[in-house]
């Protein structure tokens, strides 16, 4: 069963995907001003700009104090949520986790708007905190996804024998459950990160006057001159993002295998 | 955390299952729920000097449903969503089936892997990438004109709907392969030779077998595109430059901008209606599928 015409097709796809991508280092590394054809010439300039504009440190502290207080919260309430549907069987148990899974479908336009109303109305300040708030309501459904694919392929015999054993559902959970489901955890705290990192809608609505990365980004493209240093800034970002993810789907794929499971598919 | 198992029977099961997955649902309710509600009141109370005023009324709506500018962007978020979705979907089987089909098993995860990179770089800087691709003297016109094949740019290209679909058919595109691949990975095989064993053809075979089965998959795909695209802020801004609008951007206008409240409340509550009734009437139409592949 082979199908050249199907394969030739599926790599033009995959450039299709990629062609945005593969713009970003060719301009950030081009000496002009202008994003255009024909290429001026090598230059590193772009990437000193980049690293010496102190809004940009400003907005990357208040990012990764934000992404990595979303991760934590979001996973762990993706624990509970994973581990409750996993292995209990409870009254309502479908609409319960429809709502929490809710935010994967709905606009986020629709997520910031009501959060906004209500948090103006009941008279919180929006800061950097609001944002946190926000971003782990959109990212609690990805943690329950990772977390609760983990949780599955969680062998139930293991755990009863804990108990036969003589542990306690507490010492049993700390000793057995949470190390095989490691993996996942830390897939899920990574996957929350960067969509925590990269959100930009929550972020600018909900942000006041606190500037995050995302926004920090939008801002600039409203300056041609200032273009190539923020795809200088995308080139890295790209870069950092394909090595988390790289170690998302290795540490994923590692606790399935771990227990047992099938590896195939992907991170969504 | 997880106290008295399997021993207590389904009582304390079902007390142990709800305990654990409250403080997600807990946050949900106070974090989603609530703040839906509150649009939901809002939008049917009157818009005043500072917040909302508690008298209610259906004025809003009859703004919303009535006024020709509220209908026209509707009508164009609609449009382009059903055009970002078909062109989606259509683009994406042929990668999810060659993915599923005719990719050794152990080499699936790394084009699963390679499909959804993209997905998870900077959407600001991606949507950023195809304004400067498409526009007036963008890349693919400067590359066209300094490899002689025009002479001018082509401005067929640059900000226009066109270039709205291009870019959210782009943003959203695995999406779509992920259900639909999944799907097809579960089709038994020993199907598709019965089929052949009986005489059809591979490609009657793929029309009367592999398709219908992988309906679920398509329809999953069609929604998770559908859904958000229609809702989509950022890429009518940067990409239409604010000449597009859609009706998400109409949202933010009403509520922020011109600080209106119960105006802009309805237009949301509106636009969710209208998705949902679509997404419904869909399921509905296709629901001979959806029963089929239920194991």
């Amino acid at each position: 069963m082979n199908a050249p015409g199907l394969r030739a097709y599926a790599i033009l796809y995959l450039i299709f995907l990629y062609a945005p991508i593969a713009l970003l280092p060719l301009f950030a590394f081009n000496d002009a001003v202008v994003i255009a054809f024909p290429l001026n010439g090598f230059t590193t300039k772009w990437f000193v700009t980049m690293w010496n504009d102190p809004q940009l440190w400003n907005a990357l502290k208040n990012s990764l104090l934000i992404s990595t207080t979303v991760a934590a919260c979001s996973t762990l309430l993706g624990l509970f949520a994973a581990r409750a549907t996993t292995r209990y069987r409870f009254t309502a148990q479908t609409s319960i986790l429809g709502l929490i899974m809710l935010p994967l479908v709905l606009p986020e336009i629709v997520v910031a708007m009501s959060l906004i109303v209500v948090l103006v109305a009941i008279g919180i300040p929006l800061s950097i905190f609001t944002i946190i708030l926000g971003h782990i309501l959109i990212t609690t459904p990805f943690a329950v996804t990772i977390l609760s694919s983990a949780f599955q392929t969680l062998d139930r015999s293991l755990e009863e024998a804990a108990y036969d054993l003589g542990e306690s559902a507490a010492s049993t959970f700390r000793l057995i459950i949470l190390p095989l489901v490691m993996p996942g955890i830390i897939s899920s705290f990574l996957i929350c990160f960067i969509i925590s990192l990269d959100e930009y809608i929550i972020a600018s609505f909900l942000g006041g006057t606190q500037p995050v990365l995302s926004t920090y980004i939008f801002g600039q493209f409203r300056f041609p001159a200032k273009v190539p240093a923020v795809l200088a800034l995308g080139t890295i970002l790209v870069l950092l993002s394909i090595i988390l993810l790289a170690f998302a789907e290795y540490m994923r794929r590692r606790g399935i295998a771990k227990a047992g499971g099938n590896t195939s598919g992907g991170v969504l | 955390m997880a106290q008295g198992t399997a021993r207590g029977g389904a009582n304390p099961e079902a007390r142990n299952g709800l305990l654990l997955v409250a403080p997600p649902a807990f946050y949900a309710i106070l974090l989603l729920a609530a703040p839906m509600a509150t649009i939901v009141l809002f939008s049917f109370l009157t818009d005043a000097q500072s917040g909302v005023e508690w008298k209610l009324t259906l004025s809003n709506y009859q703004e919303v449903l009535t006024e020709p500018v509220y209908r026209a962007l509707m009508l164009r978020s609609l449009i382009v969503a059903v055009a970002v979705t078909l062109v989606t979907v259509v683009l994406a089987y042929p990668v999810a089936y060659f993915v599923s089909f005719h990719v050794k098993p152990e080499r699936k995860s790394l084009w699963l892997f390679l499909i959804t990179i993209p997905f998870w770089t900077s959407y600001i800087i991606r949507v950023f990438l195809w304004k400067v691709i498409l526009g007036y003297n963008g890349v693919i016109n400067s590359g066209l004109m300094s490899l002689g094949i025009i002479d001018e740019p082509l401005q067929a290209i640059n900000y226009n709907v066109g270039a709205l679909i291009m870019t959210l058919a782009h943003a959203y595109a695995p999406f779509a392969i992920l259900p639909i691949f999944v799907v097809l990975e579960k089709i038994d095989r020993s199907l598709l030779e019965a089929g052949q064993d009986l005489g059809e053809g591979r490609f009657r075979t793929f029309l009367r077998v592999t398709l219908p089965l992988s309906m679920a998959g398509v329809i999953a795909a069609v929604l998770i595109v559908f859904i958000p695209t229609i809702g989509d802020y950022v890429t009518p801004n940067l990409i239409g430059g604010g000449k597009l609008p859609m009706i998400a951007n109409m949202m933010e206008a009403k509520m922020l901008g011109q600080d209106n409240r119960p105006v802009g409340s309805a237009i949301v509550v509106v636009a969710m209606l209208i998705v949902a009734l679509i997404s419904v009437a869909f399921l509905g139409l296709n629901r001979r599928f959806l029963r089929g592949n239920q194991r």
